[in-house]
């Protein structure tokens, strides 16, 4: 082999393997799902021994109320999670962007709750929302006021609050990162020209984070709908199907209910959504990103 | 260090105060029971009074403990396969996820080669499907496609050395969880590590080239050792999601296969909730990301960062 034909096929072979995998077990599968979810379609079968029945499955789930139940819940809680956390994550950074002694510790400890897995997070607050013996009850009850239905009639607000704990740090590290690495020259200049802390804020620091902000928040959004052992674990889907997300029916209707072409179709549902956030996020991105050029170029200029 | 620390308002300690505290609460408090006795745990009587125990742990990892505790009469809680199975399915994923995604992350970009915009835009897209989008077709696959027939010759040989009577499928074996958890992070570690190949000097790769080494030692040699950082984000955000995960490791594993977090969800649905244990194995769970976290939060944080605002 000449050693031309060998440089030529060098990356090829640096690529072949993640290609070789990825192909296998993430592109091929999705393949296999769409044309799965033309088919009625149950675990013990391949492929093509399943009968095709057309876009039966997808009808059907169109006429279904109670898939449209869970895809509300689902959108609820991914709305009211990183509407939350990006609040709250992004005030804490700026509240907290100082030189501080111990600020690495601080960070250490803020991240720890991302780092449990789900299921551990989900039985953790599954304790401390308990209806007696939690903590949240016996603290309520400590200082006389009623106690509180936690998981019962307020399941999807409890859920939320536990991924905001686990959560808000991811947007706050991030927020804080980006925070940090704003152009000095342009908050100097800002202060000098008398602008007040809140003016600095809204018209210097926020469009200049806003590229890294509007990232931030999409990663979160698509990890919104990843979320399912906190919820399982927590209540089950329960009470009723008040916070049957998703992601935790199609499990249920591919391994409990067997339906896997029905549960095919809700997967292709939830894949184009996905992907419509994803392409809007990115168009904002580009439009944001615009934007925060603009205020660097002005403030160079400035000096 | 020379950086001046400002001066603060009191108000402002007291907010970290609370909110270091909102945290790590809700872990402490787990901590805390799982030192304490089932009856304590219920009656409540007050947080901090309790004579701690471990019988908690002991019945937790009493199917590989080397003596018999006299509390536990009978082993139900197999924790201990289920811990080995969970550190086996991890490490080894972590290991092939890195080495394959370093290769990828590296021909991307150092070389042009036709169909790179496409494998580069490819893996961007696939990041965002969720475990339970892939669920369906895998478990699917994993079952009924991804098998060796039982009478041809590799399929027939595994079937009578390992025993069993049908054909042997990737469903139910550490292999297909393996596999499956590779390409899931695949995507991400690509994509970290290509900003951290990105800042290697090009000079150092081209000296090394004339002193004779070939593409691979240069791989290995020169350019490993210098994302070192970077490897150890990757390695620690791949181990965490392998460590973690229970939707597709409940859907494959079987009997003797499956991890922890597939252990604490069977034991939680049960009628009666034995909180102790299930703290415990929560905590035992917990530990490894705990301690990472601990030692490596540096990496972390820039592994974060690497991914969100490159992304």
């Amino acid at each position: 082999m000449s050693r031309a034909l060998a440089n030529r096929l060098t990356p090829y072979m640096f690529m072949a393997p993640a290609v070789v995998i990825m192909t296998m077990a993430l592109l091929y599968p999705l393949m296999y799902m769409v044309w799965g979810s033309f088919r009625d379609w149950n675990p013990s079968q391949t492929i093509g021994e399943a009968e095709f029945v057309g876009l039966k499955n997808y009808i059907t789930l169109w006429n279904d109320p109670n898939f449209h139940e869970s895809l509300g819940v689902t959108l609820r809680f991914a709305f009211f999670v990183v509407g939350f956390e990006m609040l709250i994550g992004v005030g804490l950074a700026l509240l907290l962007d100082r030189n501080i002694r111990g600020m690495s510790v601080l960070r250490t400890l803020f991240i720890l709750p991302m780092m449990i897995a789900p299921v551990v997070v989900g039985l953790m607050w599954r304790y401390m929302y308990h209806p007696t013996v939690g903590t949240f009850n016996r603290f309520l009850d400590d200082v006389g006021l009623p106690k509180v239905d936690w998981l019962g009639q307020h399941a999807l607000g409890s859920i939320i609050i536990a991924d905001i704990w686990q959560w808000t740090p991811f947007i706050f590290i991030l927020s804080l990162a980006a925070l940090q690495s704003l152009p000095r020259s342009a908050l100097e200049a800002a202060r000098i020209d008398g602008a007040t802390a809140w003016q600095q804020i809204i018209h210097i620091k926020l469009p200049l984070m806003m590229p890294v902000l509007i990232v931030t928040c999409l990663l979160r959004l698509i990890d919104a709908f990843k979320v399912l052992e906190v919820i399982l674990v927590m209540t089950e889907g329960g009470p009723g199907l008040s916070t049957e997300i998703l992601a935790l029916r199609i499990s249920r209707t591919a391994t409990e209910f067997r339906e896997l072409g029905v549960a095919a179709a809700m997967s292709n549902y939830l894949l184009v959504l996905l992907l419509a956030f994803t392409v809007a996020m990115f168009a904002f991105t580009s439009l944001q990103e615009k934007r925060a050029a603009r205020i660097r170029a002005a403030v160079e200029e400035d000096e | 260090m020379s950086t001046k620390y400002e001066k603060q308002n009191p108000a402002f300690y007291v907010l970290i105060a609370i909110l270091v505290f909102m945290s790590i609460g809700p872990v402490l408090l787990m901590f805390m029971n799982s030192f304490k006795l089932d009856v304590d745990i219920i009656s409540g009587t007050s947080g901090l009074l309790f004579l701690p125990t471990i019988q908690n742990y002991e019945k937790a990892l009493c199917d590989v403990l080397w003596y018999e505790p006299d509390h536990v009469d009978f082993c139900s809680l197999k924790f201990g396969g289920a811990f080995i199975n969970s550190l086996f399915i991890a490490l080894i994923s972590t290991f092939l996820t890195l080495v394959i995604g370093c290769m990828a992350a590296y021909a991307l970009v150092r070389f042009r080669f036709m169909g790179r915009d496409t494998a580069s835009l490819t893996t961007l897209m696939v990041r965002m499907v969720p475990p339970a989008v892939l669920l369906v077709p895998v478990f699917g696959l994993w079952n009924n496609e991804f098998c060796l027939d039982k009478e041809g010759l590799v399929g027939g040989f595994i079937r009578d050395t390992f025993g069993g009577r049908g054909d042997v499928c990737l469903a139910g074996t550490h292999s297909g969880i393996i596999l499956i958890y590779v390409a899931m992070n695949l995507p991400f570690v690509i994509w970290i590590l290509q900003s951290f190949i990105v800042q290697v000097p090009r000079s150092l790769e081209e000296a090394a080239r004339v002193d004779g080494a070939g593409p691979f030692q240069v791989f290995f040699k020169v350019v490993l050792p210098l994302i070192k950082p970077g490897l150890a984000a990757a390695a620690i955000f791949t181990f965490r999601i392998a460590w973690n995960e229970y939707l597709l490791a409940s859907a494959l594993s079987d009997r003797n296969t499956k991890t922890v977090p597939i252990l604490i969800v069977n034991n939680m649905s049960e009628f009666n909730v034995e909180w102790g244990v299930i703290m415990a194995t929560g905590m035992l769970l917990a530990i490894p990301p705990i301690i990472f976290t601990l030692f490596a939060s540096r990496q972390i944080i820039t592994g974060m960062t690497a991914g969100a605002v490159k992304g």
